[in-house]
């Protein structure tokens, strides 16, 4: 090991030192505990520094990681995601009183392995960086301890997800006993050079990892816990859920399949083809039926990672441009979205429902205006960047001339319309119908970057992409 | 002789796993359990990795199952009522699916030894003894081995945090 190694890893590290001392601020200081969210910011920050500071590239630790323009796209994405997270949980947790140290530090524990995973270069990495992104996200989803949701959503989530890490791990030991590697080059040169045990093996390998993916991700249908555990988990941390780990799933899977499976295309795409036409149909056509705002979003989001697989399926430069710009949109929206409905949803989770969201215009005009926002951008309407992000997909696709992924841009165009009903619903009612009550909602200060942001880059990145194409550009250049 | 054994050995392996599975009685289960760790630690010692084997007896059959007896005496677990058999007319789509998984898998296992019949074993010495397996530990696998220890930490954490009564 040398400096340079350690170097590599410094965001990380400060992370991971933040969220030490959390736990030690923990057992120290009694309530209140305003400072707890302000550590964790300031940890979040230097990590961001850091990242910029040390603008090294290659690879380290014997090639385990990559630096490159892509791992620093990711985890610029990471950190605003968790700094969101951070936000909108310090009103949350006041509300009910669980304001502690261990969830600032789990959720940067959480950050720290979505880093190792979009830096990963090698399975070994990948697959700690996927459990050290899931095991925080078992014990957040429980959270609330008295609350019998909470509790089952979070079993439900640690069963599922012990089950598909034990179909990742049997997968990345086939491919590791057909190839004689995990690195993903070295896996690639195996399948090129012929080097591999057996061809079938190495494709069972490849098939499995998919399956742990497809559950990271929510593809249909693997999804069934998505709705579960979106629901019952404190709706701070769905906001993180729905954003982080299918970001972090999304990015892991496009990089091991362009650096390593990519010759292999002939045998797959036709399972990602249907994954991808199913998990956008369900996703959506499922979601019409929802008037649980939580539950809505969960499966919008399962709508979402059918979108996203379509990039994945092509694989071309295009497309992995086109899915850095929409994960990058994506997670913002969707984080400021889910911060809404945290600020909404009352004491106990009482106004979750469709209903709750009536003339909510006049209580509070600021969150009605954000969350059309984020509706309108989630849904694709152009000038939001969330329109730009399914252009750009879809039309990398199409570029491509093939017939079949035409006719899965045609399906995902017609779930985009499909779409546009559910995401007006909650709109229509905020806009157009008359409040229960009339008491203007109070307003949480501390949340209000996070809709700024979302803002800016829904807005600012809809009207003038320019900044956020070049360093997606960038990103997706660093995988070919 | 090595090629007998490893059959010997996976059929054993694969009858306890089954026995763990198939068993209505948990504390039978775990016995089995037990059974097919010894069998993996006999595969390692094929392999010429000792160390790794040594451990799996000693953390895997040894301290983990105990735990795992003791959890399941101390829930006072009953032995599960016979389940309706897997040949029932609610469960004939279970085992279609059942047959085609296992007749893939059988294909593939038969796939991969048949190459492996072909190709020379890799040598595997030098791998085996407490040091080897240290030194790479600490100077090729630097990384993973120090993300695990945040792993540990997060579990240690979150096991703490859900179980304890009053935090």
């Amino acid at each position: 090991m040398s400096w340079s190694d350690l170097n590599s890893t410094l965001p990380e590290l400060a992370l991971a030192v933040t969220a030490l001392i959390l736990l030690i601020l923990e057992v120290v200081k009694e309530p209140p505990r305003a400072q707890f969210a302000w550590t964790a910011l300031g940890g979040i920050a230097l990590a961001l520094v850091l990242e910029f500071a040390l603008p090294i590239e290659g690879q380290f630790y014997n090639g385990m990681i990559a630096l490159d323009h892509f791992s620093r796209f990711l985890n610029v994405i990471f950190m605003i995601t968790a700094a969101g997270a951070v936000l909108i949980a310090v009103p949350y947790l006041r509300k009910s009183l669980e304001e502690r140290g261990e969830y600032y530090a789990l959720l940067l524990f959480a950050t720290i392995g979505m880093m190792f995973m979009a830096k990963a270069h090698d399975l070994t990495i990948l697959f700690l960086g996927l459990e050290l992104l899931s095991i925080p996200l078992y014990i957040l989803v429980g959270f609330y301890r008295h609350r019998v949701r909470s509790n089952e959503a979070s079993l439900k989530y640690l069963l599922l997800g012990a089950f598909s890490t034990g179909f990742f791990l049997f997968g990345i030991a086939l491919l590791y006993g057909s190839t004689g590697a995990t690195h993903y080059d070295a896996i690639r040169q195996a399948i090129v050079s012929d080097g591999q045990l057996s061809p079938a093996m190495t494709l069972a390998g490849f098939g499995l990892l998919l399956v742990g993916f497809a559950f990271k991700v929510a593809l249909v249908p693997f999804h069934m816990y998505a709705p579960d555990v979106y629901e019952g988990a404190p709706t701070a941390i769905t906001a993180f859920l729905s954003t982080g780990p299918k970001v972090a799933g999304f990015a892991a899977f496009l990089k091991v399949i362009i650096t390593s499976f990519a010759v292999t295309t002939q045998h797959w795409w036709g399972i990602v083809w249907v994954l991808a036409a199913l998990t956008m149909t369900v996703g959506n056509v499922t979601a019409i039926r929802q008037d649980n705002l939580k539950r809505m979003l969960a499966f919008s989001s399962v709508a979402h990672a059918g979108y996203l697989a379509v990039a994945v399926l092509v694989g071309t430069y295009d497309s992995a441009f086109g899915m850095m710009f929409y994960l990058a949109v994506y997670a913002v929206t969707t984080l400021g979205a889910f911060g809404v409905v945290a600020l909404i949803e009352g004491e106990e989770e009482t106004s979750l429902e469709i209903d709750g969201y009536r003339g909510l215009a006049r209580r509070s005009p600021f969150l009605a205006a954000i969350f059309t926002l984020a509706m309108v951008s989630l849904a694709g309407f152009p000038p939001t960047a969330g329109f730009l992000g399914k252009y750009f997909v879809f039309s990398a696709a199409v570029d491509t001339g093939n017939t079949w992924n035409i006719w899965l841009v045609v399906i995902a165009i017609l779930n985009s319309l499909i779409s546009v009903y559910y995401y007006l619903r909650p709109v229509v009612a905020m806009y157009m119908q008359e409040p229960a009550d009339e008491t203007p909602l109070p307003m949480s200060r501390v949340a209000v970057p996070v809709f700024l942001v979302l803002v800016l880059i829904v807005l600012g990145f809809g009207i003038f992409p320019m900044m956020l194409v070049k360093s997606g550009v960038a990103a997706a250049g660093s995988l070919f | 002789m090595t090629t007998i054994l490893f059959y010997l050995f996976s059929a054993l392996l694969l009858g306890a796993a089954l026995f763990v599975v198939l068993n209505r009685n948990p504390i039978y289960s775990v016995v089995g359990l037990v059974f097919a760790f010894m069998n993996l630690a006999a595969m390692y010692f094929l392999l010429e990795a000792y160390f790794i084997g040594v451990l799996q007896v000693l953390v895997y059959a040894g301290a983990i199952m105990v735990l795992f007896l003791f959890v399941v005496m101390l829930l006072n677990v009953q032995p599960d009522r016979p389940h309706p058999g897997l040949i029932h007319p609610d469960r004939w789509w279970f085992g279609i699916m059942a047959l085609i998984f296992v007749s893939l898998f059988l294909l593939l296992i038969g796939q991969g030894v048949r190459a492996l019949l072909t190709s020379p074993a890799e040598d595997a010495a030098g791998m085996g003894s407490v040091a080897d397996v240290g030194e790479a530990l600490f100077t090729s696998f630097l990384l993973p081995f120090e993300i695990a220890s945040l792993l540990l930490t997060v579990a240690l954490i979150g096991t703490v945090f859900l179980a304890k009564k009053k935090v």
